[in-house]
């Protein structure tokens, strides 16, 4: 039974479409994060379901109440918003304890539910210092505690870790993970950092130009990209254009080489597709003669990126340009300006068609 | 992105104050299009008056003159000053900053009478023609508007990286402020020429009480005779110092203005 | 001291602090109407150049508007007096008078506040106010627990500010009733000017008084303006 529905939201600023018509609907303690890139619709998303904007057309519903109509006062939700949301003239303990004194908490139940919260986010030491006097990570810190505060049916989270250095932001989004199944809340976060939201959400949804492309687990959004945008914007993918040549066999031909995937079963011939590789699954062996071997594509080591356990090596095909990650402890034996032959699996790519564009929820049956 | 509606209080706030602002002014345009006679609109008598009287435009004239002449002293004193605090004595600055509200605060009637007081021994060249100690009283008084423009602009360019380069090119002190400073805060000079020449324009007190005639002291005198002809006068100064602000906003336009009257987001 | 100096001493006082506090309230409304989410931008540079304007205007054209406003046969008093059957001037009102004065000084005081307190406003953050919305407060608790606490040191700043204007304002009292205003700036000048009683000692002892008080109020503008900095980081 779904616990918080968008339903067909739509909001236009003059002539820009921000959000065009979205539908999300997630149970009770489910956490999905809202991810694109910037000018997606999915903060503007995320403000009409805080309440901070009306949308042109549609409604949000919380626990069957369509709550579209209510004030943002009274909606019952918790915001963490960016950055310097913390009010200034008051210290981090003043900061949480400010939506319960709002309600009229009695003081005893209030001081205690206000260092609790601290004690969760790990700031009991901190609670009597201003903002100011605190880091980004533990700014936001408070910033959760004083959402989490009033017990609010939903948490919404808007880029809260895109202010912070990096290594704090992975340390931060696990603890908000690890809060959030603690304490069993709704949660909606939005995102442009596709690792983040892979790493911590139960469902993602990735948008662009103000629609949905796909909704699905991060393992599902990985493996099975269901359009072209999502295929690039996940993780790295290499994209090799193709036609297909036989759809029996699953042959296709990419660049004038030919190419066996089984994904491409069962398409028609003639019909242009777009062939979806992982990095990881492109095996690379150093070529003698320059020919290619079974379902393979020739080229060039051009440069190395270290990554750390793993190297990026980006070839120069015939056609485009290849990129596969190898162990880095394999890396010296193909170094850079070495012909190469890199494998394509038969089973385990993504094909997309060019023509027209997919179903853009779950996973594709027919993919392996 | 933020919402784009108008808050309702808004509205209310700004109605009123377009009513309190605007309607002063419609008032002075319509007592200055009363007719002596009929005591009713609608006549361009008083504008006559005021157009044909020689005293209008000898006032004027004075007026103008002592705003240029303050304009030039101004300049010539403060920008090297401020240009001297912000490249060697960064120290000075805030006392600078704490003498530049002084004049502010202090009325021009104590202003004045202090130096009437301070003058005495001074030639009489220096008191009887407005050019000298009238002119030496508005400096004064437009210090801290020219203080505030200037040294916003200042600290909106790299002074030390500009006369530095400028030097390290072999140009001397002279013309390092003259070809390299000057023109770069090109925007913040003007934006303080046209303050002070708004200030002097209706500066009455000082002028009044050393008894020159200028423009002000002509439209209170004008007050006293003829109340129709006073209204159009009063329209008159405050068109002069729209024109002024316009200017202002005008030479700031493209260029990273000093955050005088407006502040950036 | 004597006694009618005091008096005087007094008087302006009070209206330099009713003046004073009008501005910063009235001010403050409409800076905020102006700079808030939602109202268009255009408007802002309007009230800006207007309130660079009107700061300016104060003097003797200012005090004439008002009388044409204002006075016994000024276009609101004609208004009322035809169209909604009330006559100010029946009850004691005179434009020349005290309220008359505070009036026509709020014409300058208004835009004075909004220039130096938009600054301050630009540096309210629109998160704290969305944050508070969003942890259930109303508008009112808002402005009551974060708002103003928060533009408090600028607030009181511009009070002293405007309190300063409002005590040296000369001209405009003077353009509004002549030497028969009760002002200390204008007894100064009188006293100065020398119509009737020519006593420049007088004067002189009055304006050391003036400035002993603007001194004062100098003193306490400065850490306030310090204080201000330390919320905007």
């Amino acid at each position: 039974m779904a616990y918080l529905e968008l339903q067909e939201l739509r909001r236009a600023f003059g002539p820009v479409v921000a959000l065009d018509g979205i539908d999300v609907s997630m149970d009770r303690g489910e956490f999905l994060s809202l991810l694109g890139p910037s000018g997606c619709g999915k903060t503007t998303a995320l403000r009409l379901v805080a309440g901070f904007d009306r949308p042109d057309a549609g409604s949000i519903v919380i626990d069957g109440k369509d709550v579209t109509r209510i004030a943002p006062s009274r909606r019952d939700m918790g915001m963490v918003f960016q950055a310097y949301s913390l009010f200034p003239n008051m210290t981090a303990e003043q900061n949480v304890e400010f939506g319960l004194r709002i309600r009229k908490n009695r003081r005893a139940a209030r001081r205690k539910r206000v260092s609790e919260l601290l004690e969760l986010v790990g700031l009991g030491h901190a609670v009597k210092r201003y903002p100011h006097q605190l880091s980004g990570g533990m700014q936001q810190r408070v910033a959760l505690a004083r959402a989490l505060a009033i017990e609010p049916r939903v948490l919404l989270l808007d880029e809260p870790l895109s202010a912070l250095d990096a290594k704090v932001r992975v340390q931060l989004r696990e603890e908000i993970r690890r809060i959030q199944t603690q304490l069993g809340i709704t949660t909606l976060y939005v995102t442009h950092d596709q690792e983040e939201a892979l790493s911590i959400s139960d469902h993602v949804a990735v948008m662009s130009s103000g629609r949905i492309e796909q909704i699905g687990t991060p393992s599902e959004m990985y493996r099975a990209p269901a359009t072209p945008f999502v295929a690039e914007f996940i993780g790295t993918m290499n994209r090799l254009e193709a036609v297909v040549v036989d759809g029996e066999r699953g042959e296709v031909e990419h660049g004038g080489t030919r190419l066996t995937v089984d994904a491409a079963r069962g398409r028609s011939r003639g019909e242009r597709v777009l062939v979806l590789v992982r990095p990881e699954l492109l095996e690379l062996e150093p070529s003698t003669d320059g020919v290619g071997s079974d379902n393979s594509l020739v080229g060039e080591v051009i440069t190395h990126t270290f990554l750390g356990s793993v190297t990026r090596l980006k070839i120069l095909g015939r056609e485009a340009e290849l990129i596969a990650d190898v162990p880095t402890a394999r890396v010296d034996s193909l170094p850079v300006g070495l012909p190469v032959i890199a494998h394509v699996p038969v089973a385990g790519t993504r094909l997309l068609s060019l023509s027209e564009r997919p179903a853009s929820d779950g996973p594709d049956p027919g993919d392996r | 992105m933020r919402r784009r509606w108008i808050a309702p209080s808004a509205v209310v706030w700004l109605v009123v104050a377009a009513a309190f602002f605007l309607i002063p002014l419609i008032a002075t345009l319509l007592f200055s299009l009363k007719s002596i006679q009929t005591g009713k609109c609608c006549t361009g008598a008083a504008y006559s008056f005021v157009i044909h009287d020689d005293q209008f435009w000898s006032t004027i004239r004075l007026s103008f003159q002592l705003a240029l002449e303050t304009i030039a002293i101004s300049l010539l004193l403060f920008v090297p000053t401020v240009y001297l605090v912000h490249l060697k004595m960064p120290r000075l600055r805030p006392v600078l900053g704490f003498m530049a509200l002084v004049p502010f605060v202090v009325p021009p009637i104590v202003l004045v009478v202090g130096l009437l007081n301070l003058y005495k021994g001074a030639p009489s060249w220096f008191y009887a023609k407005p050019y000298g100690f009238l002119a030496a009283a508005y400096v004064i008084l437009a210090f801290p508007y020219m203080f505030f423009a200037l040294d916003a602009g200042f600290r909106s360019i790299d002074v030390h990286t500009l006369t530095e380069a400028s030097q390290s090119l072999g140009a001397s002190w002279l013309t390092t402020l003259v070809r390299v400073i000057l023109p770069n805060i090109r925007v913040a000079a003007l934006g303080g020429s046209f303050l002070t020449l708004a200030i002097v324009m209706g500066e009455f007190t000082m002028a009044s009480l050393s008894a020159f005639r200028t423009f002000p002291t002509y439209i209170q005198f004008v007050n006293e005779s003829q109340p129709y002809a006073a209204a159009a006068l009063s329209l008159l100064s405050f068109l002069i110092v729209w024109a002024a602000m316009l200017a202002l906003l005008f030479v700031g336009r493209g260029r990273p203005r000093p955050a005088q009257l407006a502040a950036t987001r | 001291m004597h006694q009618p100096y005091l008096d005087q001493y007094w008087l302006t006082i009070k209206i330099s602090l009713i003046t004073a506090g009008g501005g910063c309230v009235l001010g403050l409304g409409i800076a905020y109407a102006v700079i808030r989410e939602g109202t268009p931008r255009f408007l802002r540079t309007i009230l800006t150049t207007f309130s660079g304007v009107a700061a300016n205007f104060a003097g003797i054209p200012l005090a004439f508007a008002f009388i044409a406003t204002l006075g016994t046969i000024g276009i609101v008093t004609t208004f009322m007096r035809d169209h909604l059957g009330y006559d100010p001037y029946a009850h004691g009102f005179t434009v020349f008078g005290e309220t008359g004065v505070e009036i026509t000084y709020m014409y300058f005081q208004i835009p004075l506040m909004i220039l130096v307190i938009a600054p301050a406003i630009d540096g309210l953050r629109q998160e704290w106010r969305e944050a508070a919305s969003n942890l259930g407060a109303s508008s009112w608790q808002f402005w009551r627990h974060v708002g103003v606490p928060v533009l408090l040191p600028s607030i009181l700043g511009a009070f002293i500010l405007l309190f300063g204007n409002s005590f040296s304002a000369y001209a405009t009292a003077y353009g509004l009733a002549g030497n028969s205003v009760f002002l200390v700036p204008i007894t100064i000048g009188f006293y100065y000017s020398g119509n009737v009683l020519s006593d420049p000692h007088l004067a002189q002892a009055l304006a050391f008084g003036m400035f002993v008080v603007l001194a004062v109020m100098m003193l306490l503008y400065i850490p306030l303006q310090r204080r201000s900095a330390r919320w905007m980081r």
